[in-house]
């Protein structure tokens, strides 16, 4: 009886609720002079010639976009079905790794070393002041509560971090101030501890794809992970999955001829499994080893989006395609809604790794401590500026260091 | 499930209803739970403090003791203050007096900005009726240029660049939009970072160079503690006229909107609220000061309902709502309406303000099947005035619902109840809160009729 009286007051409020948002939106968003841009069509296949390491295949028969989400069916707009004979135009081997400037080679150390010299010096500056007070007293604990807040690593994490080290003071395990941010610190490099390997198949093609919201740095990264393992003697191929945001395989191009990769690209608007499923093809092909997938941004809270995502994934694992590696990429600016991202994705495709984008900003990236808490799920890479060698491995210790530095 | 500000003033309140005026540790109570509440939504930490300090003032001392719903009353203080800071002054579209009147867009990389120049032409050209030409200063980003001239084509409006440098090319772009005659010039350009004082440097040469009549910070809606940091680094170099809010379409709270506000004290002028060029429109304080204190989630409750309801149906259950008119059969259509938005338990979790019974009651789906069977087996008379159902009529509708009569009567009751919950709900804040007041303000209009033809 009780709970027919609940529902019937919840279903009542749901229902008046929803019709007053309903009538209320409708007025709201009635155009007053901001119609819909009309969705571009997508353009007809360029006629500039293309140069020899970019790969454009024929024209997708299934309809851009449009997909039914959860199709199962393999006679769907499997990339396969079309011959290649297209892929017979392309040429006949992979170009070789290329031979990485002298300039980039220098840059990549000098650059992370100005960086957390920058850190160091700041280090100083916090951990200091409460190191040199001995004792540990109320405005420790809301220093180092502040400290945890302005890096981003949200309020219940820190709440958590701090209660446990509470506890070792009261025990008396934690004697004093030094005793205390060193305990700290170890605490989170030990949340942080994770697998930072980027792992790539025995058998088949390696498949690493690249995933998060819009804005974050997908490409990018993706053209710095390029340049890596074409340094590594790798042969990569990128696809440029991201067919909604104009002139997104340009982009990818671009990152392609800086990193020495060869790059499949597909129409705007057209289906991203398929440029993956192209790209992955192509390599099998001619040789390559390695396929970096971009996608397009998406908000995990557009469901037709993930729908759409978890298809590409779907699309990628076909024989030869193995995917190794599900990145994540998060902007280190990013607030509590990172977490959020993170569940969502993680949930959605599965997520192997974090890159932590932008870090060489004013921003701590504390989401990551969060992510790693609740979720697991290790930070593999750190992208530390828009050069296409600004790219390191994620180092719990350097890391912790600048979250707990004042700036 | 999420637990709103308003439960957790709740809980809090309900016991101090007997003890009329709040203390000072009634009040440092709800300030612990705003301030979890704002710094779960990304407000600054040092924002949180001012504002915190702010409505304790004018907390203390408040009179609790009549009101049915303390925690509600609460929330209405935060609420206003919240709303207070984040609308205040809009930002009134101008134009130079000599033009073309420039609009210079800046902000970090990945906020958003090559998109925002292509939606801020497109509603200067269709709801201000003018002729903008778009300059693509972002020489960094590759195939920022082309970004640019792709979104340009698709809503109809010229671009400028040329492969030197952006701050020759901004000038140039004033230069070619006084030429032909174009009257508003929206520069986009490169992300930047705001210790970059190399990159600071260039964007101020730019702002030197075409003296922009409008300077708006880009931001991404899902930043966090940085916003402040950002905000007055590019305030400071640019002195910002606005601030744009993007990606609002996610579900990050959005507390960087109250941070900037207080730091930079400049308007929230636009919020981009979707990928599509159409999705680009002034800021509603309201709704975003609703969405940092947790009761964002009508939001999506507002999605759904639009993607699945009946709009014709809602509009005249709405307004029979409003004549007091609100009858069985709308309750039942609207019981319809409402199964096609999903899982019942899910809706519930998204409306602010439920009773905790509410919230934490195992509810299914399946219950409302006695219900409807109830609804079902009354005739049309019974449904439309309720009071009409004796004794015998109460038998035959269990009989035909294949309930008890019992049931019967517990939902006759309920939903009479539910009339007067939603007149104490009109004291609420928020969007259920409007929603409240929309529906109860009928009846009383229609009483005072009655008594004066007396």
């Amino acid at each position: 009886m009780l709970i027919i009286t609940i529902v019937v007051v919840a279903l009542a409020l749901a229902t008046l609720a929803a019709t007053a948002f309903v009538v209320a939106s409708r007025r709201r968003f009635a155009p007053k002079g901001l119609p819909d841009a009309p969705t571009a069509a997508p353009p007809a296949p360029s006629a500039r010639p293309l140069p020899p390491d970019v790969v454009r295949p024929p024209v997708r028969a299934a309809p851009p976009g449009e997909q039914v989400p959860g199709d199962e069916t393999p006679s769907e707009d499997v990339p396969g079905s079309v011959e290649g004979t297209a892929l017979q135009a392309l040429p006949a081997e992979m170009p070789a790794p290329a031979e990485i400037p002298a300039e980039v080679e220098e840059e990549k150390p000098a650059r992370f070393k100005e960086r957390m010299v920058r850190a160091r010096t700041l280090l100083g500056g916090y951990l200091s002041a409460v190191r040199s007070r001995g004792k540990v007293d109320e405005s420790t604990w809301e220093e180092l509560e502040e400290a945890l807040i302005l890096a981003d690593v949200g309020v219940l994490a820190t709440g958590r971090l701090i209660d446990g080290l509470r506890r070792r003071v009261k025990s008396g395990e934690i004697a004093d101030s030094a005793s205390l941010i060193s305990a700290l610190r170890g605490d989170l490099i030990e949340l942080l501890a994770g697998d930072r390997v980027l792992h790539m198949s025995d058998e088949g093609i390696t498949v690493w794809l690249f995933v998060g919201v819009n804005g974050v740095g997908k490409t990018t990264t993706i053209g710095k992970v390029g340049l890596r393992e074409t340094s590594n003697g790798h042969r990569v191929v990128m696809a440029a999955g991201d067919t909604f945001r104009a002139a997104a395989a340009d982009q990818l191009e671009t990152w392609a001829q800086r990193a020495g990769a060869t790059v499949v690209r597909g129409n705007e608007g057209g289906d991203p499994g398929a440029v993956v499923f192209d790209a992955v093809q192509h390599a099998a092909a001619r040789g390559g080893d390695l396929v970096l997938a971009d996608t397009a941004g998406r908000l995990h809270t557009k469901t037709n989006l993930m729908e759409e995502l978890k298809k590409v994934r779907r699309v990628a694992e076909r024989p030869p395609g193995v995917v190794s590696e599900t990145l994540l990429v998060i902007d280190a600016t990013t607030g509590q809604n990172g977490l959020t991202q993170a569940r969502q994705f993680a949930g959605a495709v599965g997520v192997t790794g974090v890159v932590l984008t932008k870090l060489d900003g004013t921003a701590k990236g504390g989401i990551v401590v969060a992510i790693a808490e609740e979720l697991g799920i290790p930070i593999k890479l750190v992208g530390l500026g828009e050069g296409v060698a600004d790219l390191v491995e994620f180092s719990p210790e350097e890391f912790v260091d600048a979250l707990l530095s004042e700036s | 499930m999420f637990e709103s500000l308003t439960d957790r003033f709740d809980s809090i309140f309900t016991k101090l209803r007997g003890r009329g005026r709040l203390s000072e540790a009634d009040v440092d109570e709800a300030m612990r739970e705003i301030r979890l509440a704002l710094l779960q939504a990304d407000v600054n930490l040092r924002v949180v403090r001012d504002f915190v300090g702010r409505v304790r003032e004018q907390l203390i001392g408040m009179d609790l003791s009549q009101s049915l719903t303390p925690g509600q009353q609460v929330v209405k203080v935060v609420h206003e203050e919240m709303k207070r800071i984040l609308g205040g002054d809009t930002l009134k579209v101008t134009y130079a007096s000599k033009p073309p009147t420039v609009v210079l867009l800046a902000g970090l990389q990945g906020a958003g900005k090559t998109t925002t120049a292509a939606k801020l032409a497109s509603w200067y050209k269709r709801s201000q009726g003018r002729n903008p030409l778009l300059v693509a200063a972002d020489l960094q980003r590759p195939a920022a240029v082309e970004q640019l001239r792709v979104l340009a084509k698709q809503v109809g409006v010229p671009v400028f660049s040329e492969a030197s440098d952006p701050v020759t090319v901004a000038r140039k772009g004033l230069e070619e939009a006084v030429r032909v005659g174009r009257d508003v010039l929206i520069v986009d350009t490169a992300g930047r970072l705001a210790i970059d004082a190399e990159l600071m440097e260039e964007v101020r040469l730019i702002s030197e160079q075409t003296s922009p009549h409008y300077t708006f910070l880009v931001i991404d809606a899902m930043i966090g503690q940085d916003a402040v940091a950002t905000a007055e680094a590019f305030h400071k170099t640019l002195e910002l006229d606005g601030v744009i809010l993007t990606k609002v379409d996610g579900d990050a709270r959005g507390g960087a909107a109250l941070s900037v506000k207080e730091v930079v004290g400049r308007p929230i002028v636009f919020a981009s609220t979707g990928e599509k060029l159409g999705d680009f429109e002034q800021f509603h304080p309201d709704r975003m000061a609703d969405r940092i204190l947790g009761m964002g989630d009508v939001l999506t409750l507002i999605e759904k309902a639009e993607a699945t309801l009946d709009k014709e149906q809602a509009e005249q259950a709405l307004s029979r709502l409003q004549q007091g008119q609100f009858t069985l059969d709308d309750f039942l259509d609207q019981m319809q309406q409402v199964k096609k938005m999903g899982p019942l338990s899910g809706l519930i979790g998204m409306i602010p303000g439920l009773p905790k019974e509410v919230r934490s009651a195992d509810i299914d789906d399946s219950m409302m099947g006695p219900i409807e069977a109830v609804i079902r087996s009354m005739t049309p008379e019974e449904r439309r005035n309720p009071s009409i159902i004796n004794g015998s009529r109460r038998a035959r509708i269990a009989r035909g619902s294949g309930t008890s009569v019992q049931e019967v009567n517990n939902l006759l009751d309920r939903f009479k109840q539910m009339q007067t919950y939603m007149r104490q709900m009109a004291s609420m804040p928020g969007v259920m809160g409007r929603a409240a007041r929309r529906a109860t303000s009928g009846p009383k209009r229609i009483n005072n009729k009655k008594k004066k033809r007396r």
